[in-house]
């Protein structure tokens, strides 16, 4: 069971592994939340029922993503406990109360209004509707707000003193708005949006490529590209500021990700494109890098000391080879969506968003690409920050639960099975959905009949009844269940409403 | 000076209780999954809670992260005691809430939904009723730091406790599925409940018995005078509470089966309390030796304080709009 690592290498593969399954679902939330919000607020002002149509596609996708969401946060929320509990002993004092304020401003709106935005929509008038939406979508990035400062606080630690070997809050308000805080909040923040927009746009592309060019993928197309083209260059911005702030705060992580071994004084530094950073040899093998441009970056000077690695006692370093590679891996892949983003532009202005198959093939294959830079970016952070878990206050090997490898390796072993099987269906089930598409209401309007209006159960639900998809058996007979199979798409007229 | 550990103690005893009566009516459900295999039934079953048992989980978080908060030597003492029992809850728990989302979706699957969410609210119960038996034995706390040994929890009387939990989830689904259903599904509800009154009723008795039996000064609490006289009214009332639910089935009264069950459930909780006050970690460590520092208590208490009445308040409001009877063979919600 211990699969020949100590239970602290288990206790932070078994953290890397469950964190990172969580951070796609909530990266969905976050977004699509507000884009909801934005499609019904559009359908309340002008009552094209395109928004309509495109908020009861997306809910859908939203449903699932929330759900998984959820389970996989609970778990996040007790492993704190079962395997890092000297961590919570030590720093439970500030970490509890703010993950404490994410459940009473955040958790609970979510919760509290998810069922009156999923079941809800003929339950309750058009504007407590909206209401619920709108507050879910609030919840979600209040509950960034909360993880994000406990997350910086941990990263860039003020506000406490030690008594007794326990950190103690002293000023709130310092803890909070830590440093590195805003940088880090504002970076996500857009990054969630970021990684639904191109979730939304590769969905868009893939039916463009299929040969639909109607209305709802038009617009649901259109409005997930002109959110990139105005987020991607912020987002580099916004990098780059917290950038900025690293070097002053953790200057060890900025010189890991720069593969920077030496501190220049008085002299340029080059930006590394390419290179392997070795933590034996103290060197980066295999450089190519462009003179000057690091310096540009990252003091925005043609010169400037950078401290290098050696600077830092060997055990203080973090590991340069992973968070040099995971750093490149963001950036590349931001520098892509850039890309789309100004390419969308010219093709709006030239009036061929729509038919430039090339353009959609990019697109499409950019769909995924949020969540890879995501997954790359918080690597970057929480490798650079190591070997601390609070920078400078308390190390990760001392964080660790009294426990012994054994439990740890077996329980990591459920995790990754359960996780593969359980959430790799529901992502299975998410790309079919997308793969069915947004239908228009009208088309099924029959199968309803006057009267007899059917209302949403699980948003989910509607999948396998898409006119597109005919993958699985549908008969009635044997499975009297599908009947009460309710259907989103088959709503109350607009005067009902 | 405000006593911000005993404030905080009573949030977390509500925020437990809220989280046992909410889900446990939901897991309930789950728990008599397989004595319906009838796919319509189930299907009603289900949609009782699905717009809801999202918000009735949230409850465990408040007890996790208030515990976080406030005792964050509990947290980090009886998390690392209960290692594979909190794990492997929570893997439970994502078996269930995936199934929630999918089930209804699938087609050639569904019989594996129905495993999922039949296997996943029974492991879940099972597990809590572990985990609260083995927190009422008590837990191996040297210098602050969990010194038992990674199995300490699974001993006769948490098996027993955990069946216990099992019984209690299932009257209180039970309850909850009379108040929400109707004809036939609702018949079989009146018929099993009474059952799951009674056996209830012979589980507290045994725990009540079994408790004091292995720790002496629980025994001391309740049999010496004159105590005994003033909690007296904790097993007359739970016996009292069965032979109500009892009445009621027979009565075939729609509310009160499920309101005597909570009321049930509110007893055996104060019993709880009673036993192990002012306990945190039984058997040695107190609400005030487990307490955060009072700047972290205080400020996480002004938003309790502040929020916890509004999160009632849109509960209750959820609640509101999906009251009402849920039919076989209706399209859920109309």
């Amino acid at each position: 069971m211990t699969l020949g690592l100590t239970a602290l290498e288990l206790a932070r593969i078994q953290f890397a592994f469950t964190v990172s399954f969580h951070i796609i679902f909530p990266a969905i939330t976050i977004g699509l939340a507000s884009f909801l919000a934005v499609l019904e607020g559009s359908w309340l002002r002008t009552k094209n029922p395109v928004y309509r149509d495109l908020y009861f596609f997306w809910i859908k996708i939203f449903a699932v993503a929330f759900g998984m969401g959820v389970v996989s946060g609970v778990v996040m929320s007790y492993q704190f406990g079962t395997n890092w509990s000297e961590f919570s002993r030590i720093a439970g004092g500030v970490t509890g109360p703010l993950l404490a304020y994410e459940v009473i401003t955040a958790f609970f709106l979510e919760a509290g209004f998810l069922g009156i935005m999923l079941f809800g929509w003929n339950k309750v008038g058009p504007k407590l509707h909206f209401f619920a939406t709108l507050m879910v979508a609030i919840g979600t990035c209040i509950s960034t707000f909360w993880i994000l400062s406990s997350n910086s606080w941990m990263q860039t630690p003020q506000g406490f003193a030690i008594e007794n070997g326990r950190i103690v809050p002293v000023d709130w308000w310092a803890i909070v708005f830590n440093p590195s805080f805003p940088y880090r909040l504002a970076h996500m923040l857009v990054a969630a949006f970021l990684v639904s927009a191109l979730l939304v746009a590769g969905a868009g592309a893939w039916h463009l490529l299929k040969g639909r060019h109607d209305a709802l993928i038009k617009k649901t197309f259109s409005m997930a590209l002109w959110l990139i083209a105005i987020l991607a260059p912020l987002q580099a911005f916004i990098g780059d500021q917290h950038g900025l702030n690293t070097l002053k705060y953790q200057p060890a992580k900025l010189a890991a990700i720069e593969g920077h071994w030496e501190t220049n004084k008085d002299e340029s530094m080059e930006l590394l494109l390419f290179g392997f950073p070795d933590m034996q040899a103290e060197t980066t093998h295999y450089k190519l890098g462009i003179p000057y441009l690091g310096s540009l970056l990252l003091v925005h000077s043609l010169e400037g000391e950078v401290k290098g690695l050696k600077e830092f006692a060997p055990e203080d370093r973090p590991n340069s080879l992973i968070v040099f590679w995971s750093f490149r891996i963001m950036v590349g892949f931001g520098l892509l969506m850039i890309l789309l983003g100004v390419l969308s532009l010219y093709l709006r202005y030239k009036n061929q968003l729509f038919d430039s198959k090339n353009f959609h093939r990019f697109a499409f294959l950019m769909g995924g690409s949020g969540f890879i830079s995501l997954l790359a970016g918080w690597v970057t952070t929480e490798v650079g920050r190591q070997p601390w878990v609070v920078y400078g206050v308390l190390r990760t090997k001392d964080a660790l639960s009294p426990v012994s490898a054994e439990q740890v390796g077996l329980t990591l072993i459920i995790f990754v099975v359960v996780y593969c099987v359980v959430f790799g269906v529901g992502i299975y089930y998410m790309l079919k959905l997308l793969n069915q598409g947004p239908q228009p209401l009208a088309l099924d309007q029959q199968s309803g009949g006057p009267g007899h209006f059917k209302t949403p159960m699980r948003p989910v639900t509607a999948a396998d009844d898409a006119p597109v998809d005919n993958s699985e058996p549908q008969d009635a007979s044997t499975d009297p269940a599908s009947n009460s199979n309710t259907d989103p798409r088959k709503l109350p007229s607009d005067e009902e409403r | 000076m405000l006593d911000l550990s005993l404030i905080w103690a009573g949030i977390i005893a509500f925020g437990v209780l809220m989280y046992v009566v909410m889900d446990g009516f939901d897991l309930g459900i789950g728990i008599l999954f397989p004595f319906f295999p009838n796919q319509p039934e189930r299907d009603v079953m289900m949609n009782t809670v699905a717009p809801v048992w999202d918000g009735n989980e949230t409850w465990m978080v408040l007890g996790g992260a208030g515990l976080f908060a406030a005792f964050p030597l509990v947290y980090s003492a009886v998390l690392s005691a209960l290692y594979l029992p909190i794990i492997l809850m929570v893997v439970a728990l994502i078996f269930r809430g995936v199934a929630f989302e999918i089930r209804f979706k699938a087609n050639r699957t569904k019989h594996l939904w129905d495993m999922a969410f039949i296997g996943g609210s029974i492991a879940t119960a099972l597990l809590q009723g572990i985990i609260l038996g083995a927190y009422i034995q008590g837990i191996t706390i040297v210098d602050q730091r969990f010194a038992g040994g990674a199995f300490d929890w699974l001993t006769p009387f948490s098996l027993f406790t955990g069946l216990g939990v099992l019984v209690a989830y299932a009257a209180l689904g039970c309850g909850w599925l009379i108040l929400k259903t109707s004809k036939e599904l609702q018949n079989d509800m009146y018929r099993l409940m009474p059952k799951l009154a009674l056996a209830l009723l012979v589980i507290f008795g045994i725990v009540s018995l079994w408790t004091p039996f292995n720790n002496p000064t629980i025994a001391e609490r309740w049999f010496s005078m004159p105590q005994f006289f003033y909690f007296l009214p904790v097993p007359i009332l739970v016996l009292w509470s069965t032979y109500a639910i009892w009445r009621a089935c027979q009565k075939q009264q729609q509310a009160r089966p499920f309101i005597y069950a909570l009321f049930m459930f509110f007893i055996a909780f104060s019993g709880f309390i009673i036993s192990l006050w002012p306990m945190i970690i039984p058997p040695s460590i107190t609400i005030w030796d487990a307490a955060a520092p009072r700047s972290s208590q205080a400020f996480a208490l002004v938003g309790t304080a502040i929020l916890v009445p509004v999160i009632l308040a849109y509960t209750a409001l959820s609640y509101w709009v999906f009251r009402g009877k849920i039919h076989v063979g209706s399209e859920g919600y109309h």
